[in-house]
């Protein structure tokens, strides 16, 4: 394995800077270890070696040129990004892991991809998702489940387990995911790797596409905290194309990262969710997460327990808005105009024969049942008892956020309640799947930024802890966050991640 | 399920038999010079599908951005149509499938619209005024334009495929909706016509639409139900859809009300439902069943913020609202000192503006009305071109008309020179200048033309000796030819007489 890919960005980054390695050679060092492991993995559904050999090149001549326009190269010019594939990009297919964006390719980049194109991060290609990242376990994809680093048979959380897999494996040091209700988080508890979810609009959503537009949110994917404190001060800021983006950038996230890495948090009140402990989390979970708090405490924060009680109806609520906006905004994949067009094999040639039979041969399942609950939950009737109540409960929900950010200026739970689950473990259990996201999705109903940290392990598998600050205080995250990495890695004397197991490439092939 | 019948009964007997109630739904395009929810060109006629951006065509990932000169132009309709404005409204979505609507939802206002409760006060003919309440004015997105090929007339029905053009697709609308008309009685299909009249005038005036209903900019429509003369509740209500011009505002309000009261008088029951108008039979036939219960899963827009409008940003509209049509005619009236029909006839003809500039530039009311309405509007039609692409301007007919009084020119020889100012020859006094075409009035020189036609025509001078006055006439003509047409013919007869001593 070429050392270059065991670098964090920031680290890849300074040696880019001080010219001790070419940008070519990194980018070719991550391609080359896709080639190796992603047979096993299935991290990537599209690589896009070319073009990211080709930017790499023009900021390694860039650098050998000097001068100003090297001077004005961004901090991350040269480390390479992987992209979820629910993010448009201009030259390489965008599928949203759906039969129905097969071969799309779109005529126009995200603003993020813009920043990254303008910042010049080679992008090496596109991950796996849960088909419109619909799902906590990547199961769900057209193109094939992506699989656990740590261990080949457990899923590697979804919806962003191509993202959070290509991170684990050293496929990318970097990567975008997208937060919808927890698929930036969950992925990165259960493959050891770091998390964020922007508070809502920190990120541009244009040119994310969308699932439930008032719950999704772009956010970054790393090994450590600090990455992700660069990636999210790179993608962030407002969009005049992003009517809910924020009219302020978030500023100091990389300086609060820095300051957390102390690991010092004198004068930090950190605050226990009551609600997102005990019954549902299991043991070791549960263990990991007492032993940071123990950490925490020792550094100098002030650990209080803050309840929020409606809490319990966070997911109740989230399984009526999220497959409502669900059920609109997927209504445009219908054959017309792009993506695929399947034809009724007999009877009439209708429009809305012709529609009905794209949508049923495009879709998978779980996207069918989230288009029909929300259908439902939106018709006349219903709208005031489902969605109407839904959203009079996540009112509820950020105030208990508000209640609780009185008492602590972080809040703090396990990520998700159990460890990776095994592949196929819960086809037959959607509500089981669903109970994953069940201490991510509160961040979302109230639009709090969130991160998640390597915890430990349990069973052998990565256990995440969740730091939740209130809405554009980001930068909170990324102090407690890094404190928190430092505290544990000083502790183990070793990142987590290092300790993840050569991954078994042959394996995979044999069953195959 | 339709209760299909040709039957009609006689307009004048349904209503004396049944009141009408009305209510219309008028969608006004404005004129933004973007889309409502992107940066497109707002344009008319160009090659389908070319003004669209990835926003107009409903691609993977794009979000809707409001238009605020959309927003605007709204708001002054609303005020306008002495509405109230909403101080936060917000958009939502109208979900249903249809390849018009590339995202198959359109992204509309539904319980939160910008202007709400408002009237309108509508002169009729007689100059009878009747008050129409405004339910509301929403904003929403026009959808694209579909033509079926291969079947019958354009229709859907029996066609191969379709095509769909998304130029349109995203252009702001604002749709006006009444409250419903009761007692207009037999009056329903006049004030219906003169209700969408009114309203495509003030659109206009604001200058927020093009407000042509040939182009669809101002597209209406019509709900139409009977009731009883004894009752007291609603009849069931038919909507006939896109009735796209004044005279089929009236004719479709005017068909539907025999046809539904024969519908009523066979003891039936009216099927609620969307009705198509046809121009050429000048009747409607059944669209599709349309109940209260439509479900269109509305929801509010989650990809946009709500939309606050401040106190001041609406009095800033407000101050820039133009007078309002309707007191601008009666203003302009007694101030001209036209009769009625003077007045209805210049109204029609579409010549206010032209007669108020020329007024104001300094030509009398009746000349100005004299020219507009006369050798302008001939000459207008002639060149089958709107009156305004002329190229008269006021100051064309005030310098004409001095040219007039001050003997330079006759009427006769004006109309030629206005001729020529739309050639493009330069103003009048340039063109009389230029062409000689000043009128001979020098007594020197119309006296030696008149001895010389005198002197060639010793009979006719004989018979007005005579006192055959009439034959002044016969030494016209060479007079007239050797001044080439420019001699003001009173003169010409008044030196005749000196020189006979008559």
């Amino acid at each position: 394995m070429n050392e270059l890919i065991k670098l964090s960005g920031a680290e890849l980054a300074a040696k880019l800077r001080a010219g001790e390695v070419t940008s070519v050679e990194a980018v070719q060092a991550h391609l080359d270890r896709i080639a190796e492991v992603d047979g096993a993995l299935n991290a990537f559904l599209h690589v896009n070696a070319e073009e990211a050999l080709a930017v790499a090149a023009e900021v390694d001549a860039i650098r050998a040129a000097g001068g100003a326009e090297a001077e004005a190269l961004h901090p991350l010019a040269g480390v390479p990004i992987a992209i979820k594939d629910l993010i448009v990009t201009k030259g390489q297919p965008t599928t949203a892991a759906s039969k129905m964006l097969e071969g799309w390719m779109s005529p126009y980049d995200a603003t993020v991809i813009e920043k990254i194109r303008a910042a010049k991060l080679p992008m090496l290609g596109k991950t796996n998702l849960d088909e419109f990242a619909m799902g906590s376990s990547t199961e769900h994809s057209a193109y094939g489940v992506t699989r656990n680093p740590w261990n080949l048979n457990r899923i590697p959380g979804g919806s962003g387990g191509g993202s959070a897999a290509a991170v684990a494996s050293y496929e990318a040091p970097l990567a975008l995911g997208t937060d919808t209700g927890g698929s930036i988080r969950q992925p990165g508890a259960v493959t050891g790797t770091v998390g964020v979810k922007p508070t809502y609009g920190a990120v541009s959503r244009y040119g994310a596409i969308a699932m439930a537009s008032s719950l999704d949110q772009i956010g970054p994917v790393s090994r450590t905290v600090l990455d992700s404190a660069y990636l999210q001060e790179l993608i962030g800021g407002h969009d005049p194309k992003d009517s809910t983006s924020l009219p302020k950038d978030l500023e100091g996230l990389v300086a609060a990262a820095e300051a957390g890495a102390t690991g010092d948090l004198k004068g930090l009140r950190v605050g226990v969710i009551k609600e997102l402990t005990g019954e549902g989390y299991q043991e070791g979970v549960q263990a990991r997460f007492n032993e940071s708090l123990e950490l925490l405490k020792a550094a100098g924060a002030e650990i209080v327990e803050v309840s929020c009680p409606n809490f319990k109806y966070a997911l109740g609520a989230y399984y009526l808005i999220m497959p409502s906006e669900v059920s609109s905004n997927l209504a445009k994949f219908d054959g017309v105009r792009y993506g695929n067009r399947v034809l009724p094999e007999e009877g009439p040639m209708t429009i809305e024969r012709v529609m009905g039979t794209t949508r049923a041969a495009g879709f998978g399942d779980e996207v069918k049942r989230r288009i029909i609950l929300g259908t439902y939950a939106l018709s006349a009737g219903y709208y005031d008892a489902y969605y109407g109540s839904a959203q009079k409960v996540r009112t509820l929900i950020q105030r208990d956020f508000d209640a609780a950010f009185e008492q602590a200026d972080v809040l703090v739970s396990p990520t998700s309640p159990t460890v990776a689950f095994e592949l196929g473990a819960n086809d037959n259990d959607p509500l089981a799947m669903y109970l994953n996201d069940v201490a991510t999705i509160p961040a979302n109903l109230a639009g709090v930024p969130g991160i998640t940290v390597p915890g430990g392990l349990s069973e052998n598998l990565p256990v995440g802890i969740q730091f939740l600050a209130p809405a554009f205080e980001d930068a909170r995250l990324y102090r407690a966050g890094a404190a928190l990495e430092t505290l544990l890695e000083k502790q183990w004397g070793h990142s987590l991640i290092s300790q993840a197991p050569a991954i078994n490439t042959a394996s995979i092939a044999q069953e195959a | 399920m339709s209760n299909y019948t040709d039957e009609l009964v006689d307009f004048d007997e349904a209503l004396d038999r049944y009141d009408p109630v009305l209510g219309f739904e008028v969608h006004v395009e404005l004129n933004t010079k973007t889309k409502m929810f992107s940066d497109a060109p707002n344009a008319f006629g160009d090659d389908p599908n070319t003004n669209v951006t990835p926003v107009d065509l409903g691609l993977p990932g794009v979000l809707p951005v409001v238009n605020k000169t959309a927003v605007e132009y709204s708001i002054l309709i609303g005020l306008a149509l002495n509405c109230q404005i909403a101080e936060k409204c917000g958009f939502a979505r109208k979900n249903y499938f249809y390849p018009d609507t590339p995202k198959n939802f359109q992204t509309s206002q539904y319980d939160d619209p910008i202007a709400y409760d408002g009237y309108l006060d509508i002169e009729l003919e007689d100059g009878e005024v009747f008050r129409v309440e405004i339910e509301r004015a929403h904003m929403e997105e026009d959808a694209g334009k579909l033509t079926h090929m291969g079947g019958a007339a354009g229709r859907i029905q029996g066609a191969d495929y379709s095509l769909v053009d998304y130029n349109r697709a995203g252009v702001p609308l604002v749709e006006i909706v009444t409250k419903p008309i009761v007692g207009a009685g037999k009056r329903a299909p006049e004030l219906a016509r003169a209700y969408v009249a009114a309203v495509r005038e003030i659109v206009k005036n604001l200058g927020v639409s093009d407000a042509k209903m040939e182009r669809g900019n101002v597209r209406c429509d019509a709900n139409v139900s009977l009731m009883p003369k004894d009752a007291d509740k609603f009849g069931t209500r038919t909507e006939t859809k896109n009735v796209n011009s004044l005279r089929a505002v009236e004719h479709a309000v005017r068909f539907e009300i025999e046809r539904h009261a024969a519908v009523l008088d066979s003891g039936a029951k009216i099927v609620q439902e969307t009705r198509h108008w046809h121009e050429d039979t000048r009747s409607t036939t059944s669209g599709r069943p349309k109940s209260d219960a439509d479900d269109y899963r509305y929801f509010p827009e989650p990809d946009l913020v709500p939309i606050v409008t401040t106190a001041q940003w609406v009095e800033e509209l407000r101050s820039r609202l133009p007078e309002p049509p309707a007191e601008r005619r009666k203003r302009l009236k007694a101030e001209w000192g036209y009769a009625d029909k003077e007045f209805r006839d210049v109204v029609n003809a579409g010549v206010l503006d032209e007669i108020e500039a020329t007024v104001a530039a300094g030509a009398s009311a009746a000349v100005a009305r004299k020219w507009w309405m006369g050798e302008i509007a001939r000459l207008a039609k002639a060149a089958d071109k709107d009156i305004a692409d002329l190229g008269v301007t006021p100051a064309t007919i005030v310098e004409l008309n001095s040219l007039i009084e001050g003997k330079k020119i006759n009427d006769k020889i004006a109309r030629q020179v206005l001729e020529f100012v739309i050639a493009g020859e330069g103003t009048p006094s340039e063109i009389v200048e230029k062409r000689s075409l000043a009128v001979v009035n020098d007594d020197d020189a119309l006296g030696k033309a008149v001895d010389d036609a005198m002197a060639a025509m010793p009979d006719v001078v004989e018979k007005i000796k005579g006192g055959k006055m009439q034959a002044i006439g016969a030494l016209m003509g060479p007079v007239m030819k050797a001044t080439r047409g420019q001699a003001d013919a009173g003169r010409v007869r008044e030196i005749v007489m000196e020189k006979l001593g008559l």
